[in-house]
């Protein structure tokens, strides 16, 4: 009998195909993949016979075009003479814009409103809750429709502001609140070392970076100092100077100045116009991430246990120290790999703006592109491929942060 | 000198505790003004709070609930702030069915929304006599019947697919998973393959139920629509997608990984924009597959995704040794996932579908931006349109917000509830 359920690799039969753990796993797995290559063979074979009937074809030709169509958020220059690519790359820009400071926001907005949400104030934890209920139970394009609404039809027009004694006035005389967006000064450069714009700023923050490594390396030494010694370096002069002194000089080289909006005619001229749209799409974003990610907070500190708390306080730390030592460093275990999906649905959420009519890349490539070459299939390839790009470029990084900071046990 | 020593010889009564530390004035005192930062926050939150109710309050009371026009509400109103509720009047059927689903059968989904619970109940809550699981199988025909309306030929012999595939599946279950399962997919393919033929032959000239055309769905119910097809269709693709994940033939399992990390990399709206422009170029040339179809395929793609990786997080999270009990005791593949791990691991699951559906449920209003009039849509479009009603946003956003909160709201703390309920662990 034993010979029975060990046969020899001679005695091959074709039931074993089935019957056989040994080949079973070969089978099924030929016949998947015969199934998923009839399936897209099939679906392909359709697209073909589709395409031709419709007098198409897959060409990416169109991205050379000149794209004929305006953008009013420009970060790089572009006309409506420039081509559909370009148009495509000032929508990739505009939507890390928007996913960026959104991801800032929603970083500050959850973590106040997961701490306060703990807070022993009965008042102030019960208005966090109701934040972060009413906030995540509701769709996000309900959200950011309606401040898109209060940026439209609630601000006054720029004329509200004309005429001597006008309607609305100017926030300290820097800021003006309009139906059209919102005007912030303009930080300009009056003698700037490159003439692309761009690259100035590409050069400032280059500066803070530098400031930042060598920030960490001061703080390093410090501890390195206070491991050997016991005495703590204060080092928060030198830790100022090396964050202000270079980009200060840098400012004062370049020639900083401001340039403040003021209202030349119908509108305003000069200064920095945000429009309805992005704002919309910011705060919108940022307030209802903001709900999750503090729920998220909320259950990172209360993951730590107690215990650990106490027995900080037994070895007689200060609460800040417990705080800063002992609990953060554990509840951060929790807090951001979640955290980091978060900011992936920003990103990917963030082409909602075709809904207020921002031009991100959905606007542009997937929007008027789309439509004025009728070219469906390879704007959306394309669209597709590069939030593809973007979410697992960021899961990769979350996969290398996971493994730094999986506990190392044994 | 004379005696001063004291015996006290009965007790004292009881003093009251001192006034900081009792009854309300206690309760403020730790819940309030527990500190100086705590006061400052206090008397913030109380500001706010008064700020908004007396921003909100007077706008609400003096709504008006019944005129003809935004014109007409303004007269009413008198340059007085008040709220123009009487959009929700007017429009209510519109907000609720969409623009064009015919006045006269409004109350065909009304049935069909009031039936879903009577379908929902025995899934939703298991004390429930497991007879009332018959109705629920049966309730995605009445309801396709009730809203599309037409022949009843279709879906009573798309349940007899079922049903038919299902004695088969019973039959052989005793032998082998695997025959018994695609015995049944067999029949019920064969009789719903057949059926195309026969229906169309033998439907009457004039249905019971008038047909509406899918293009006539809208308002909230088609967020409904959406919700609850995609839901429950996406839960069966997403365990197989999350058990092709799990095995440990390469092949299964890169297909999976390819099709879960691909579809949760990219947006909902542009899996829209490929339901709305492209996928039609992969169907046969002469199918004509109506939008609403190819959306439901779409998101349901989408949420099957989602629904894997936490279906697979559920598996992950299941102690080796029940695989291996399972093995020990004999029980193959099939076996095993139906009577040991699948138990488990959903039930682990449960609070991250929840989220999920949740989630999708909300992601349903994106379909406004392919043009379909759902509740969002039928706002932006149609309603705020209308010469009548152009300009009352607020009542409008805050119907629709006040809806979606209240469905997810609800369902999140039904799935709470389930949680403390499944919780059999000791802790």
């Amino acid at each position: 009998m034993a010979s029975r359920s060990h046969p020899d690799a001679g005695s091959f039969r074709l039931s074993m195909l089935i019957n056989d753990t040994r080949y079973r796993r070969v089978t099924f797995q030929i016949i998947a993949l015969l199934l998923l290559c009839l399936a897209v063979g099939y679906l392909i074979s359709n697209l073909l016979t589709n395409l031709s009937a419709a007098g198409l074809n897959i060409s990416y030709d169109f991205l050379a075009e000149p794209a004929g169509y305006d953008i009013n958020q420009r970060p790089i220059e572009y006309t409506s003479q420039s081509t559909h690519l370009r148009a495509s790359i000032v929508g990739v820009l505009n939507t890390l814009i928007v996913a960026i400071l959104a991801c800032v926001t929603a970083t500050v907005f959850g973590v106040i409103a997961g701490i306060l949400r703990l807070s022993k104030n009965w008042l102030v934890s019960k208005i966090m809750a109701v934040y972060v209920e009413v906030f995540r139970n509701v769709p996000v394009l309900i959200w950011i429709i309606i401040i898109f609404t209060i940026m439209t039809a609630s601000m006054p027009a720029p004329k509200a502001f004309r005429g001597a004694n006008a309607e609305s006035s100017m926030l300290f005389d820097m800021f003006a609140f309009t139906n059209r967006g919102v005007y912030i000064p303009a930080p300009q450069f009056a003698n700037p070392l490159f003439e692309n714009g761009l690259l100035n700023w590409v050069l400032v923050i280059a500066f803070l970076l530098l400031s930042f490594l060598g920030a960490r390396a001061l703080g390093k030494r410090a501890s390195a100092e206070q491991a050997s010694t016991g005495q703590r370096p204060t080092t928060w002069h030198l830790t100022l100077s090396i964050w202000v002194a270079p980009i200060g000089a840098l400012m004062v080289i370049m020639g900083l100045y401001f340039d403040y909006p003021a209202l030349k005619g119908f509108n305003f001229r000069g200064g920095l116009q945000i429009r309805g749209s992005l704002i919309a799409l910011w705060i919108a974003l940022a307030i209802y991430t903001g709900a999750f990610i503090a729920e998220n907070v909320r259950a990172g500190i209360l993951a730590v246990s107690r215990g650990q708390t106490e027995a900080a306080a037994a070895l007689g730390l200060r609460p800040n120290r417990v705080m800063n030592l002992v609990i953060l460093p554990q509840a951060l275990r929790v807090i951001i790999p979640p955290m980091i999906s978060h900011y992936l649905n920003i990103t990917k959420n963030s082409s909602l703006a075709i809904a207020v009519g921002y031009m991100d890349v959905t606007g542009t490539l997937g929007g008027i592109t789309l439509n004025q070459t009728g070219r469906a299939i390879e704007t959306i390839l394309l669209l597709m491929l590069f939030y593809l790009t973007i979410s697992l470029s960021i899961s990769a990084i979350m996969n290398v942060y996971n493994n730094s900071i999986k506990l190392k046990e044994r | 000198m004379g005696d001063v020593s004291f015996v006290r010889t009965q007790t004292l009564p009881e003093m009251p505790p001192p006034v900081a530390e009792q009854g309300i004035v206690k309760w403020l005192r730790e819940n309030l003004f527990s500190s100086v930062a705590s006061a400052i926050l206090t008397i913030i939150a109380l500001w706010a709070v008064y700020k908004f109710t007396a921003f909100a309050l007077p706008w609400i009371a003096s709504g008006v609930w019944n005129t003809e026009s935004l014109a007409a509400c303004r007269n009413v109103l008198d340059g007085a702030r008040g709220a123009c509720f009487s959009v929700l009047t007017e429009r209510w059927n519109q907000l609720l069915f969409g623009i064009s689903y015919p006045a006269e059968h409004y109350w065909r989904p009304t049935v069909a929304f009031v039936l879903l619970f009577f379908a929902a109940a025995p899934v939703l809550f298991f004390d429930l006599p497991r007879k009332f699981l018959i109705f629920t199988g049966v309730y995605p025909f009445i309801a396709y019947w009730l809203i599309w309306g037409g022949t009843i030929l279709s879906p009573a012999i798309a349940l007899a697919g079922i049903i038919m595939g299902y004695f088969v599946y019973a039959k052989f279950i005793k032998s082998s998973f695997a025959v018994a399962f695609l015995g049944g997919m067999a029949v019920a393919f064969i009789i719903w393959i057949l059926s195309g033929y026969i229906v169309p032959a033998i439907a009457p000239e004039n249905p019971f139920f008038e047909a509406v055309p899918s293009r006539n769905m809208g308002g909230f119910m088609l967020n409904m629509i959406l919700g609850t097809v995609c839901v429950s269709l996406s839960l069966p693709l997403g365990i197989v997608l999350a058990l092709g994940r799990q095995s440990n033939m390469p092949v299964i399992k890169i297909i999976c990984v390819f099709f879960i990390e691909f579809i949760r990399g990219v947006p909902l709206i542009t899996l829209l924009f490929v339901a709305n422009v492209v996928l039609a170029y992969f169907f046969p040339p002469d199918s004509n597959i109506d939008l609403i179809l190819r959306v439901i395929i779409m998101i349901t793609l989408f949420s099957a995704a989602y629904i894997a990786e936490v279906i697979r997080g559920g598996l992950a999270a299941l102690p080796v040794g029940q695989y291996e009990a399972a093995d020990s005791l004999g029980l193959d593949y099939a076996q095993a996932m139906r009577l040991i791990i699948l138990p488990q691991a959903l039930k682990i699951s449960i609070p991250g579908i929840v989220n999920v559906s949740v989630g999708l449920f909300k992601d349903t209003t994106l379909v406004s931006v392919i043009s379909m009039f759902d509740l969002v849509g039928a706002i932006r479009g149609p309603i705020l349109a209308a010469t009548e009603w152009n300009g009352v946003y607020w009542e409008l956003f805050m119907f629709a917000s006040i809806l979606f909160f209240l469905v997810c709201y609800s369902i999140s703390q039904y799935s709470q509830w389930l949680e403390r309920r499944l919780a059999t662990d000791h802790r």
